[in-house]
């Protein structure tokens, strides 16, 4: 397993701007809100929080269609599911990689492009808090969304179409969280109901995602 | 006599054909007869005015809508476990009716919604929660048109239906806490079954039957199709087969 985790955060790192691209992309959204709702600093920090979480989903969203595909394409995939290590294991921890090349650099950001958006103080704590516990739940709902479409050409838009409405849940305490605590209010609420999909989304979704990449390699 | 003779596609045609006919009449009886006595012969609201008659349209859809999802969900189980190959079509079947459904609940509250609340949308969860459910369907339709093996999509799209439905309750509930906690929605929220009137009442009883009944003709005719489709495909590559043989 760790062996398996290694290799592809080696391939993540080296195959070149795999990894940044996620980042960038982040970057780049948080950029273009001022521009487009007005540079107004009371409108923008009263918003920062549910920008900061949307445009993580969405970075984290652009990066799911590599995921799987690649080691679909070089075959890679179908000596996985015959290895002695079960197929849930093997996407569990690709979707750890997933996390650690892509989550974790967003939940790192963050705090910086909060800045940017002229994010109230004790919001800080709480944007970094509710994406570093929420993030996770993204790569591994995504890892079922990339194994549900795998084999499909025109992947990618159909990719998000399947797996934004899974995200809703998840991107609504997430933001509950930062807002609330942006605006000195209680978070315990959210943030547990949060911490609930995420350990949730960890126990039971590979096994889903499995199952639907097992069709997929028949 | 059990449920699973209608496995057997032969038999499910059989029997759909000859009570096909019968269902058609009075699912457009009840839904005529529930519209014409609703809009004409109840009367107006004292506070809603006549607008209030858009419930005749809009409960029976949004029920069907709810119930078009709960009906794929088991057809999926069905699939997923038993493997009868109807059943995954009637699922294939019935979500296209499921999302006009949705889609006309959603309409029919909005040109309600102006008059009464004046607004034409408002977050409100249920409000919510109905998008989010139009987006399950649409989400599930596109990956059963993007997959050519219909093995292969019955399995995946039942994966779906099945993972789809825990994260739609999710959000069912996610939905309620967000709007709690951006305004409250009490003004909105008219619980409209308690409201409701005995006059008022019985062409809703009409009409949500009649939907009920529309649905399960639409349902059993596009499965039928589905299954000639199916049947067909097999004769041309059949005779593809001969041929090349």
């Amino acid at each position: 397993m760790s062996a398996l985790l290694i290799r592809d955060l080696q391939l993540a790192f080296r195959a070149g701007g795999g990894f940044g691209l996620g980042l960038a992309f982040f970057l780049i959204v948080t950029v273009m809100v001022p521009f487009s709702v007005g540079p107004n600093s009371a409108t923008l920090s009263v918003i920062a929080p549910g920008v900061l979480w949307l445009g993580a989903l969405l970075a984290c969203l652009l990066s799911l269609d590599r995921l799987l595909a690649l080691d679909w394409e070089d075959g890679t995939l179908d000596l996985l599911a015959t290895a002695p290590l079960p197929l849930e294991g093997v996407l569990s921890i690709k979707s750890l990689a997933h996390w650690l090349t892509t989550g974790l650099p967003l939940v790192l950001a963050a705090p910086l492009l909060g800045v940017l958006l002229n994010l109230p103080t004790q919001g800080f704590l709480w944007i970094t808090l509710s994406l570093l516990i929420g993030t996770p739940a993204l790569s591994v709902i995504g890892t079922f969304g990339a194994a549900l479409t795998v084999g499909l050409k025109r992947g990618g838009l159909l990719l998000s179409l399947l797996v934004m409405p899974l995200y809703v849940p998840t991107l609504i305490f997430g933001a509950e969280v930062a807002r609330r605590g942006a605006e000195g209010m209680a978070v315990e609420t959210p943030l547990l109901m949060l911490a609930g999909i995420t350990l949730g989304t960890i126990a039971l979704l590979p096994f889903a995602s499995a199952a639907v990449l097992r069709v997929n390699l028949r | 006599m059990s449920i699973w003779e209608y496995a057997n596609p032969k038999k499910f045609l059989a029997t759909s054909e000859r009570v096909l006919p019968t269902l058609w009449v009075l699912s457009g009886a009840l839904i005529v007869g529930g519209l014409i006595w609703g809009f004409f012969f109840t009367p107006d609201d004292y506070r809603q005015g006549s607008t209030v008659k858009i419930i005749y349209l809009h409960v029976p859809a949004a029920l069907m809508a709810i119930n078009a999802w709960f009906m794929m969900l088991v057809a999926s189980l069905i699939w997923v476990i038993r493997r009868h190959h109807v059943s995954a079509l009637a699922a294939k079947a019935a979500a296209p009716v499921g999302v006009v459904m949705t889609l006309i609940a959603l309409v029919t509250g909005a040109i309600w919604g102006q008059p009464m609340w004046g607004t034409w949308w408002a977050w409100d969860p249920r409000l919510t929660s109905f998008l989010v459910l139009f987006l399950f369907y649409l989400g599930y339709i596109a990956l059963w048109e993007a997959i050519d093996n219909p093995d292969t999509a019955a399995d995946l799209t039942s994966i779906l239906c099945l993972v789809g439905s825990v994260f739609a309750v999710l959000s069912r509930y996610a939905v309620n806490f967000w709007n709690q906690g951006l305004h409250q929605g009490a003004s909105l929220s008219l619980d409209k079954e308690e409201n409701v009137a005995d006059i008022f009442a019985f062409p809703l009883y009409a009409c949500m039957a009649g939907f009920g009944l529309l649905f399960l003709v639409l349902v059993l005719y596009r499965t039928g199709t589905e299954i000639r489709v199916r049947r067909m495909a097999a004769l041309i590559q059949r005779e593809r087969m001969a041929a090349d043989a």
